[in-house]
């Protein structure tokens, strides 16, 4: 936590659209910018939620997928290299005395900031967490929500909850190198792809898996190691072991303590003006999603506008004594400088 | 006036006054039930808008139970999910729910 925080001209929290396209904007502007995520990577719900399935309100782009607009976005940055931090959610923020912004994350790290833009769409993209008692003692030890590290699964009790596709994908993905390996589901249907479902079946029939039908009731271990988990299905409870679990049910937004921050917020939303995008605390702006205003859409394209009309308030402050004048694109050196 | 009650988990009341086309999430969202978070809006893709009808009105309007595929699948994104589990957003307001009572699960996600 002692560590000296990063200095920036410009902190974007979020790069999703809306925060990459501030970069680019904050950049025309003579800006610099360090952006942090949460995700691994870049594009925020284009990304996260449906980077296969095409978009067909981006001006100029007749149909563009989730991952392509990402990707030009992102090359459409570059001259301006912006800096990123990802793996990094943004936990709190205060003024300092000398005008600028100490913004903190989670980890540790820690930025001082002459302007912030809160790009937060509808908060941090997380996965869901279902209710069960003691859940945060053993994530990260024995409960998962994603596979980083499949030898962290081998010669393992597992217990894979869900039935979508990662589940399914998973669970015959880690079952060879297993100990044991349940599927644990609610019921007879998958929504997972059908293919999927039928070599799931094949591997319960050949013994190289299980399935149970029920649900997740409780959790059995100590300091961080399960042991195994309680389930049912109606009136029936059982236990099976578990020294890992993995967890599919879908992603949530969570906009977490940045909602404490100070600005004036409606309906968990932060309230801007609409010439500049500012928040109630000069010198923090919001644009895309996590922004709203009389007659707000949240699209993709309103965050691009938002996001130009921001920088053209937030490079006044952070280069007070410099001229700036409004440059097209065309006419820029800075856009054309070769990365 | 259609009068529905929220319960949440602690046994809270949230009593609320609804008008007809309008969803059941959206009833909760404008009176501020806690623990309604409906996240996609109502497009039946986020299932944080789950509740459980009240066994009465099981019951009196066993209807009020039946779900789509679509929320079917989506139900596979709720916890504890029960027969009587419904997305709220799947549910539209009528007349002759004046009264009806739904619970609000622990958790959405
Ligand atoms: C299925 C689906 C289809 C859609 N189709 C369209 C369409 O056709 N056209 C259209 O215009 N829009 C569409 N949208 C909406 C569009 O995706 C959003 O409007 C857009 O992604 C908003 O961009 P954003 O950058 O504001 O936020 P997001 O894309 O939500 O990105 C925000 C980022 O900020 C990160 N973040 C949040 N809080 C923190 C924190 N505290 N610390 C660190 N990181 C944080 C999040 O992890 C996320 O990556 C669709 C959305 C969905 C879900
Ligand atoms: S609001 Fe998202 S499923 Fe009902």
């Amino acid at each position: 936590m002692s560590n000296a925080p990063v200095t920036c001209e410009a902190l974007i929290i979020g790069a999703g659209p809306a925060g990459l396209f501030a970069a680019f904007q904050l950049g025309m502007a003579g800006v610099s910018s360090h952006l942090v995520d949460v995700l691994p990577h870049a594009g925020g719900q284009c990304a996260e939620l449906y980077p296969q399935k095409p978009i067909y309100d981006i001006p100029a782009h007749p149909r563009i997928t989730g991952a392509e607009l990402t990707d030009r976005l992102l090359e459409q940055t570059r001259p301006f290299s912006p800096l990123f931090h990802f793996n990094e959610r943004a936990t709190s923020l205060r003024k300092l005395d000398n005008g600028r912004f100490g913004v903190e994350m989670d980890s540790g790290l820690a930025f001082e900031a002459a302007v912030v833009v809160i790009a937060a769409g509808g908060g941090a993209i997380q996965p869901k967490k279902p209710p069960l008692r003691g859940i945060e003692d053993y994530e990260g030890t024995s409960i998962f929500y994603a596979v980083k590290d499949k030898a962290a699964f081998a010669g393992e009790h597992i217990v894979v909850a869900g039935g979508g596709d990662s589940a399914l994908d998973w669970a015959m993905e880690l079952a060879p190198e297993a100990k044991s390996l349940t599927l644990l589901h609610r019921r007879e249907q998958f929504r997972a792809a059908p293919a999927s479902v039928r070599r799931m079946r094949q591997m319960v029939e050949a013994g190289r898996m299980d399935f149970r039908l029920g649900q997740l009731r409780q959790l059995i271990g100590e300091n961080g190691q399960l042991r195994a988990v309680r389930a049912a299905n109606g009136r029936e409870s059982f236990e099976i072991p578990a020294t890992r679990l993995l967890l599919f049910f879908g992603l949530t937004n969570k906009m977490g303590p940045l909602a404490q921050w100070g600005m004036e917020m409606q309906g968990g939303l932060i309230i801007v003006n609409t010439a500049d995008f500012e928040t109630s605390i000069p010198g923090i702006f919001a644009i895309g999603d996590a922004c709203v205003y009389p007659g707000k859409l949240k699209l993709i394209l309103s965050g691009f506008h938002e996001a130009a009309l921001m920088a053209q308030k937030a490079c006044r402050r952070v280069h007070p004594d410099e001229h700036h004048t409004f440059v097209h694109s065309t006419s820029s050196r800075l856009a054309h400088k070769p990365s | 006036m259609i009068k529905i009650t929220f319960i949440g988990p602690d046994g809270k009341k949230h009593e609320t006054e609804a008008q007809e086309g309008m969803t059941l999430m959206e009833v909760a969202l404008k009176n501020m039930v806690p623990g309604i978070e409906a996240d996609c809006g109502g497009a039946c893709a986020c299932a944080t808008c789950h509740v459980y009808v009240d066994a009465d009105w099981v019951a009196k309007k066993p209807q009020l139970t039946q779900r789509s595929e679509t929320e079917e699948d989506m139900l596979d994104f709720a916890f504890d999910v029960r027969d009587n589990s419904r997305l709220s957003c799947q549910i539209k307001v009528t007349d002759d729910m004046d009264g009806l009572i739904v619970h609000v699960p622990e958790q959405q996600g």
